[in-house]
């Protein structure tokens, strides 16, 4: 049983299909990129999967259990975690305490009224900080932060749960290459470590080619090739309508 | 009911139809292209009634002096207009919504002293319109022969706005810049421009709504809030920004107040019923139905998300011991004041007033500034506080101590049920379902005589024997004040508060970490109702004497006002903004007959010199001290 099994998945935004009989899977301690040109449907895909929208149709199954149906914050404790592809964070509170939300949820210790939030799993968010490279800058307030070190702090919080499947909608977009090739090798030493998989958007191909195992190509909402890297570089079609224009 | 009278509460609803949609238009349009609640929008309607008054006194006797007159005064509350937008609102489009908000209400409390200044406090009915003064008999029964001229002015306003909307340059640019803000920009138009120019031509609209009215209701100075509580109805009951939904407001809710009067009072269940006595509220109701059902108004469109994201907020920290000495010592104080200020008696009963006050801003600035729900009817609560404690002391026979232990519980109640609404919307549309609800209190409070007691409200509710000495109830007031307020603080350093902010700060992010953000709301909501319901019943037992005005609007935006005025980023914010606004207000209102333009004038201040509030901003300097340092 694959860890993440999608068929048929369709979905149209008033008559247009922005993703259309999508399907494919992601194994444990894999990493799947799944690229296309703007517009071509990814983050959709990524918002059916997380339970953000809901599909018109097509099947999602977690460990083989559905999640059709299922709010965003049950499909996180189903252990889906997410990085948006516009940074969603909690501006008004520090690196650390953005960290520590992720995990007084995941014990389920959110309601308490009266513990001190901030002195809460400390330790462990310094912990998972550090894993991305931001534990200097835990203390401070995450609104000063830079592009690049949000991106980095959303994946500590994604990584917060300890989730089976990692979903990242252009993680290393807005860093500077040689942000991305770390960042993306980062990604890569924790799927080893913790045998999760991984989805992931990227439009800079290097990458892609350095850390994929697997991609998808998507054009126009539909699945136009996939396979390993090589495999889908030679691709005649791709090259044509993605490699082409790449950007 | 027969089939005339019926017909005639049909026209009598056409005519306050079309008197709706005037003064409501100018608001919808304002706020499609400029995205600016103006809370002064009845400020120009009333404004626009005492200008007529004065010129029809004048050269109002022919047919040509009274509709110039009207004419005339539209064009000066549309000159006016112009002004305020480009002196004050022109620097304020990019502050976070609730300083605009704010802003424009500074503008209603001077509108109002100007007003009084220049008019009197004396209602001032106008004449009536020559050559329209008599009625026509329709079905045997009279009807004004001015109201069938207004039947026909509302319709056509509207066609002459469709005309200018659809067909002239400007109304594309109106409407382009109602549906897409950026596309103005692309089209190369002087946006500076193209506001100040909506602007004027809805106040203008608002000027001429209240010059109509000159003839069938006087002038006075209540006009204002009466005019704005109408305006925001039905521009959010057809949808903001939307033109065509301001008209199908108006008629809906015209023709059910009329509708109402016509059923008059029914016999049912052996109670008599009386549907006249609905109106009040009645436009209330609509509105909360349609938020409810409809969360963007009739026809409304979803607008682009607010360009507002307020200020960026410094993470919250506990006190630090600084604050904590400074906090102590501010205990020692008050617990010392019955001592030493023997001699000034007044004091302790103004540092009650100060105390429930405190409790008050306090739980709305929970809601308000951690949680992001910007309610406009916090008042509901205090009242339902207040209400709970006298009635469960008249009605119920309970001793105080009980009535005062559980009448915040109906605040809970109330909390629980509105929130429950209330928190499924955001922006402007929580503000006015908020407005709404506490309307629809305050309008049970004022109309149910037999327990209630009406407008007379609740007298005879004095503290227990024990309490009875103002010092004593000065130490349980404080008790419960800094009791209260200390476990707000506490809340908001614990997970939940932090739950609470993630929500307001990303809801997708909170979403996509596991945490319910409703849930979350909604059980703040309850918990600040409840304080509030505490601060409500403590004020019922050192006035002893409740009436519905506990309940009325003007204490909700008292409420928002102090907690601007602290800081609404603060956690001491609202203590100290409700502190200094008490004591300004007693201060000021016994020495100086236009405190409310004063007040006005510091808000507007407030708004534009220190965003951060008072507590902010000595804050924030205390801060670049220790970075100087
Ligand atoms: N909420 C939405 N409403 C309407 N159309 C949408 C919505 N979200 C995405 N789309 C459309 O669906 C298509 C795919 O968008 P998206 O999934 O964001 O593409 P990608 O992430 O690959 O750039 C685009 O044409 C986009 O305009
Ligand atoms: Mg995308």
């Amino acid at each position: 049983m694959s860890l993440l099994e999608v068929n048929g998945l369709t979905k149209a935004f008033g008559g247009v299909r922005a993703v259309s009989e999508v399907g494919f899977t992601v194994e444990a301690g894999e990493i799947l990129a799944l690229i296309g040109p703007n517009g071509a449907g990814k983050s959709t895909c990524f918002n059916m999967l997380n339970g953000q929208l809901r599909p018109d149709s097509g099947s999602i199954k977690l460990g083989g259990v559905s999640t059709i149906g299922l709010k965003p914050r049950r499909v996180w404790r189903m252990g889906v975690g997410r990085t948006f592809q516009i940074t969603a964070t909690f501006g008004s509170m520090t690196v650390r305490e953005n960290v520590q939300m992720a995990l007084l949820s995941h014990r389920g210790r959110l309601k308490n009224l009266w513990v001190r939030a901030r002195e809460q799993y400390v330790a462990e968010a310094d912990a998972l900080l550090a894993r991305v490279g931001m534990r200097e800058q835990a203390e401070r307030p995450c609104s000063v932060l830079a592009y690049g070190d949000l991106k980095r702090l959303e994946l500590a919080v994604a990584l917060a749960n300890a989730p089976k499947l990692l979903l990242m909608d252009e993680p290393t977009a807005g860093m500077a290459p040689k942000e991305r090739i770390e960042l993306m090798a980062l990604t890569a030493d924790i799927v080893k470590s913790d045998s999760i998989g991984v989805l992931f958007t990227e439009h800079d191909m290097d990458v892609v080619f350095r850390h994929a195992s697997r991609m998808i190509v998507l054009n126009r909402g539909q699945l136009i090739a996939g396979g390993v890297p090589a495999e889908v570089r030679a691709n005649p079609e791709v090259q044509r309508i993605y490699l082409g224009s790449r950007h | 009911m027969s089939v005339d009278a019926l017909l005639v509460q049909f026209l009598n609803g056409l005519a306050g139809a079309s008197t709706l949609f005037l003064l409501a238009v100018g608001l919808s349009l304002i706020f499609g292209v400029t995205r600016i609640v103006n809370f002064a929008h009845g400020s120009f309607y009333m404004l626009g009634i005492y200008i007529a008054y004065s010129l029809t006194a004048r050269i109002g006797g022919s047919v040509l002096g009274f509709w110039g007159s009207v004419v005339l005064a539209a064009l000066a509350v549309g000159l006016l207009g112009v002004i305020v937008e480009c002196l004050l609102l022109r620097r304020i489009y990019r502050a976070p919504e609730l300083f605009q908000l704010l802003a424009t209400f500074a503008l209603v409390l001077i509108a109002r002293d100007a007003a009084l200044a220049i008019w009197g406090p004396e209602d001032l009915l106008g004449p009536r319109a020559p050559g329209l003064k008599g009625a026509v008999e329709i079905l045997g029964r009279q009807f004004p022969q001015y109201d069938l001229a207004l039947i026909f002015i509302g319709p056509a306003v509207l066609g002459a706005l469709w005309w200018m909307l659809t067909r002239t340059r400007f109304g594309v640019l109106i409407r382009a810049a109602t549906e897409d803000r950026e596309m103005v920009g692309a089209l190369g138009v002087n946006q500076a421009w193209l506001f100040t120019a909506v602007f004027g031509l809805g106040t203008l609209l608002a000027g001429l709504g209240g010059a109509l009215q000159g003839p069938r209701e006087p002038a006075n100075l209540g006009l204002d809030l009466m005019g704005i509580g109408d305006a925001f109805v039905v521009v959010v009951v057809g949808g903001m920004g939307s033109i065509p939904g301001a008209f199908l407001a108006a008629l809906i809710i015209a023709e059910i107040k009329a509708l109402c009067i016509a059923i008059g009072t029914v016999h049912v269940f052996g109670f008599d019923f009386s549907f006249s006595k609905l109106t009040l509220v009645v436009e209330f109701l609509v509105m909360a139905v349609v938020l409810i059902w409809k969360p963007l108004g009739l026809l409304g469109k979803p607008s682009a998300a607010s360009r507002n994201s307020s200020a960026v907020e410094a993470p919250l920290a506990p006190p630090d011991k600084a604050a904590k000495i400074f906090g102590y010592a501010v205990l020692v104080l008050l617990l010392l004041l019955p001592v030493v200020g023997q001699m000034f008696p007044y004091a302790v009963v103004l540092m009650i007033d100060i105390l429930v006050a405190v409790l008050f801003a306090a739980s709305l600035h929970f809601i308000m500034g951690p949680g992001g729900m910007h309610s406009f009817g916090h008042a509901a609560y205090f009242g339902l506080g207040a209400y709970g404690a006298g009635l469960l002391m008249k009605q119920f026979s309970m001793p105080m101590e009980a009535a005062l232990g559980l009448g915040p519980l109906l605040a809970a109640a109330g909390a629980l049920l509105f929130g429950w609404f209330c928190v499924r919307l955001s922006g402007v549309y929580l503000a006015m379902l908020t407005l709404a609800f506490a309307q629809i209190v305050w309008s049970i409070a004022f109309q149910w005589d037999e327990v209630t007691g009406g407008s007379n409200g609740i007298i005879g509710l004095w503290p227990a024997e024990w309490l009875n000495q103002k010092a004593a109830y000065y130490y349980l007031t404080l008790a419960l004040t800094v009791g209260g307020v200390l476990f707000l603080w506490r809340v908001l350093l614990a997970p939940f508060g932090y739950a609470l902010r993630a929500g307001r700060d990303s809801p997708l992010r909170a979403d996509a970490i596991g945490i319910n953000v409703f849930n979350y709301q909604w059980m703040a909501f309850v918990l600040a109702g409840t304080v509030c319901g505490v601060a409500g019943s403590l004020f019922a037992f050192s006035k002893g004497t409740i009436a519905p005005d506990v309940i009325h609007v003007g204490r909700s935006i008292d409420g928002l006002v102090m907690v601007l005025l602290g800081g609404v980023q603060t956690l001491a914010g609202p203590v100290v903004g409700a502190a200094l606004f008490t004591w300004l207000q007693d201060a000021v209102a016994r020495e100086f007959q236009y405190w409310r333009a004063a007040l006005g004038v510091a808000i507007l201040l407030l708004v534009m010199v220190f965003p951060l509030g008072v507590a902010g901003s000595v804050k924030r300097l205390l801060r670049r001290r220790e970075v100087a340092a």
